[in-house]
């Protein structure tokens, strides 16, 4: 196979960090190379470099036989790279075809924008990635998935020859991310070079040819054949140690019934929806985009205003019309959207930390108790090793994983008895991922109950003692684990219309 | 070889240490340098009399820039200050004439701008309105409360009983600086060490997280704009005692002073960071440099010139710092 791509010795520093030391990798026309490492191994600087947004300390970069200095993105986008990152750039205000062709709009000859040829331009584009939406619809109507393909559609749209996907799919439903997969098929058909970064290791194996490991901003391995590599050899080289079972479930007691809703409506919840949680337990929550699973949660936390719907806790009947009753109830909320939910992102973690809980440890009704904010936060920086030079740091400066246990800090910080955790592991590195399950079975050891969703399905089945399935904004069943199966659960989760795609959809997943 | 290792330790530990200050304080040190020159350069600006003019004239921003500080730190901006010390100040005066009642006339003049202020907090708060347009329509709303009350004159006032609020002395020191002082030290406390500061950086922060931390976000809005407006009402009657009258007309322009200010100190217009040091010394650089350049006999067209290039000179020393510590 002819070879496009090639990364000689290539470094990159930043000051104080060394991101990136003497990576070498080659990638080959019609390849499908995975990238995996834990966050923080230079995944994404690599990309970076690549694209232009970086330039690299030293090494070499070789593209098509050709040495190539990438000095800027535009130099990127000419040498024929186009990178796609998990943020989104596009103007919510803006149409889809305007989003597309934004800065390479077709002109008239009088220097008007001409709108015809955008219009065909932007359907011939969205028809390429089978997605059927109107290129007139403004970017801010469509949901977060729909945006994700837009934001696909607009890269492939010069005509790259390296295409680089960075974690594509972590906002996309199954739905979009087959969708996707076939894209990247028919990109690799065309003789395209692929790089593709991702967190789900199921992911790699269904849609790359090679895989690459990253740590600590090395390449520790390079496998060329996907059929000669199991997960946990991944994961071994990607964490540098065995994690022999990532969920590592075990059994706990599980007490009395502590949570029982009855009857809640809301936004994005139409039917009346009821469940109940038992003291230690795991409740999972699994569904797929848009099944109404945050929507839920958000009403029982009092942070959206519900229609109707009662909650017990412990046998009362309780009223929680605001977070802070539910706060005071000992409800806690880990929302999924941690940058724009979670974090203050230019306060320190100490700051982050005590939120919530300084009230309670306030000196003459509202002066700060000094003494108790720093202890607080040294005591959990330390009981959740949460990595961060010190309590002072900028919390922004933290990595996802990081951010994560800081929010739970915040949480565990008051009396707490039921944590809701909304897709917990979102972006977050594998080895973090195994602390953080690891404190959930050891806080529901304490007592305490978590209600947790994810769209991960693998996850869902790895900690959950139960899962609650969500489908159009209600709960269709409630599995014990001995009942839980991949198949069953999906049938349950999609809704009727595409019963006849999961029956596809799996065949290729198996 | 032992010595020259050591200095050299010495020596990259000093530069450390002055980076460090420059990142957190360079606004004071330009400051210093500036009041440096000018004392060294500029005849009669080191005098008594000249430092308590200096003082003086930077009192009303300095007591206004306190409450503006918090409305920046939560992410908001109040532009409807300026108008709220006219109307205050009429009022103030309206209730003098009338009732004779010194005390009395200060308190409803605070009182009204807090009602003004209150008004602002439940629009922005409750009802989601954007505090730009809330706080510039309640702006032209006041004014014209401003002249209704006043019936469009200025209002002379007659009992002099209240001109010893502006134009008393304490230790030598004219009262407005002494207010102006004792405001700073208040609401240093409370940004610094009280959950109201905290939780009000937290908003500015990120509103969002900080709704689901349980912080009665609105409450603290309220409160925010309500803190403003009683503030600037203090002003107000503040000014009307130094002017010996209400004027309707007083301090266009005010408002963006204030907020001029608080940003020349680092503070940020999007919220969550507030250093309440910066803001005094925001205060001081515009108000030393307005004063050198009156000294100067710098015609005041050339003026408007110089403040608006040091307003953009401090907002890119500002941007180029926190550039450099990203990369």
């Amino acid at each position: 196979m002819e070879q496009v791509l090639e990364f000689a010795s290539v470094c990159k520093s930043f000051p104080g960090v060394q991101a990136l030391s003497d990576i070498s990798m080659q990638v080959c026309r019609g390849e499908v190379r995975g990238l995996i490492g834990e966050n923080g191994a230079g995944k994404s600087t690599l990309l970076k470099v690549l694209s232009g947004a970086y330039q690299p300390t030293s090494g070499r970069i070789t593209i098509a036989g050709k040495e190539r200095e990438i000095l800027s993105t535009r130099d990127g986008l000419e040498a024929g790279i186009a990178v796609i990152y998990q943020e989104l750039y596009l103007v919510p205000e803006m149409t889809v075809a305007e989003n597309l062709l934004l800065g390479h709009m077709p002109t008239r000859r009088s220097g008007l924008i001409d709108v015809q040829k955008m219009y065909d331009t932007a359907k011939a584009q969205l028809t390429y990635i089978l997605e059927d939406i109107d290129p007139n619809t403004k970017i801010k109507e469509l949901p977060i998935a729909q945006r994700q393909m837009i934001e696909i559609a607009k890269a492939l749209l010069h005509n790259a020859s390296i295409i680089a996907f960075d974690e594509p799919t972590s906002s996309l439903s199954d739905k979009e991310t087959q969708r996707l997969f076939k894209i990247i098929a028919a990109l690799r058909d065309e003789g395209k070079a692929i790089i593709y970064v991702s967190h789900r290791m199921e992911e790699l194996f269904e849609v790359c040819d090679s895989v690459t490991v990253f740590r600590d901003g090395k390449t520790i391995e390079t496998f060329r054949e996907m059929a000669a590599v199991t997960p946990d050899m991944l994961v071994q080289r990607m964490v540098g140690r065995d994690i022999k079972d990532i969920y590592h479930y075990y059994a706990r007691p599980i007490g009395e019934e502590v949570l029982k809703l009855e009857g809640f409506t809301g936004p994005g919840v139409p039917t009346p929806v009821s469940f109940s949680a038992k003291r230690g337990e795991i409740l999972g929550f699994f569904g797929l985009v848009g099944a109404g699973r945050t929507e839920l949660m958000k009403l029982l936390f009092g942070a959206e205003k519900k229609h109707t719907g009662r909650i017990h806790l412990n046998g009362k009947e309780v009223v929680i019309n605001a977070p802070m009753d539910a706060i005071e109830l000992g409800i806690a909320f880990l929302p999924e959207d941690r940058k724009n939910e979670g974090i203050i992102p230019i306060r320190s973690v100490e700051e982050n930390i005590n939120l919530s809980a300084r009230r309670k440890h306030v000196k003459g009704k509202f002066f700060l108790d000094v003494r108790w904010e720093a202890q607080n936060a040294l005591e959990f920086i330390k009981k959740l090793s949460i990595k961060t030079p010190s309590k002072d740091q900028l919390i922004m400066n933290l990595s996802g994983g990081n951010q994560q246990k800081v929010i739970l800090a915040r949480w565990l910080s008051e009396k707490t008895s039921i944590i809701v955790m909304d897709e917990p592991t979102r972006g977050i590195d594998v080895g973090t991922k195994n602390e953080i399950y690891s404190l959930m079975y050891k806080l529901t050891e304490e007592g305490k109950t978590i209600l947790c969703v994810s769209s991960e399905l693998p996850e869902i089945m790895g900690i959950s003692d139960r899962v609650a399935v969500m489908r159009d904004g209600c709960i269709v069943d409630i599995l014990q684990r001995d009942q839980l199966d991949k198949e069953r659960i999906l049938t349950l989760a999609l809704p009727d219309r595409h019963k006849s795609t999961i029956h596809n959809s799996n065949e290729r997943g198996e | 070889m032992k010595g020259v290792n050591k200095t050299m330790i010495n020596v990259g530990a000093l530069t450390a240490k002055s980076k460090r200050l420059w990142d957190t304080s360079s606004m004071f040190i330009i400051f210093i340098i500036l009041f440096i020159m000018l004392s060294l350069f500029v005849p009669y600006f080191l005098t008594v009399r000249n430092m308590i003019g200096l003082g003086l004239s930077v009192s009303m921003v300095g007591m206004v820039a306190c409450t503006m500080l918090f409305c920046l730190a939560s992410g908001d901006f109040d532009l409807s200050v300026e108008n709220i010390v006219a109307f205050s100040g009429v009022t103030a005066a309206a209730v003098i004439n009338s009732t004779g009642n010194v005390t009395l006339g200060i308190i409803i003049g605070m009182i009204a701008g807090g009602m003004i202020g209150l008004f602002n907090g439940l629009i922005i708060a409750k009802a989601g309105i954007n505090a730009l347009i809330t706080t510039l329509a309640m702006s032209q709303i006041v004014r014209g409360l401003a002249f209704i009350v006043s019936g469009g004159q200025a209002q002379s006032i007659g009992n002099a009983g209240f001109f010893g609020l502006g134009n008393g002395l304490f230790l030598g020191v004219p009262n407005p600086i002494w207010i102006t002082a004792i405001c700073f030290v208040i609401f240093t406390v409370l940004i610094k060490s009280t959950t109201y500061g905290k939780n009000t950086l937290a908003i500015g922060g990120n509103q969002e997280a900080a709704r689901l931390a349980g912080i009665h976000v609105d409450r603290i809005k309220i409160i925010i704009f309500t803190m403003q407006g009683f503030m600037a009402g203090f002003a107000g009657v503040v000014l009307a005692s130094r002017m010996t009258s209400g004027q309707p007309n007083t301090s266009q322009g005010f408002s963006l002073d204030v907020i001029s200010a608080c940003v020349l100190g680092g503070v940020s217009l999007s919220g969550g960071v507030a250093p309440i040091m910066g803001a005094i010394v925001g205060v001081l650089i515009m108000g030393t440099v307005q004063n050198a350049m009156n000294l100067m006999n710098i015609p005041t067209f050339y003026q408007y010139i110089v403040r608006g290039a040091i307003l953009l000179m401090a907002v890119m020393i500002d941007q180029f710092k926190q550039s450099n510590k990203k990369a």
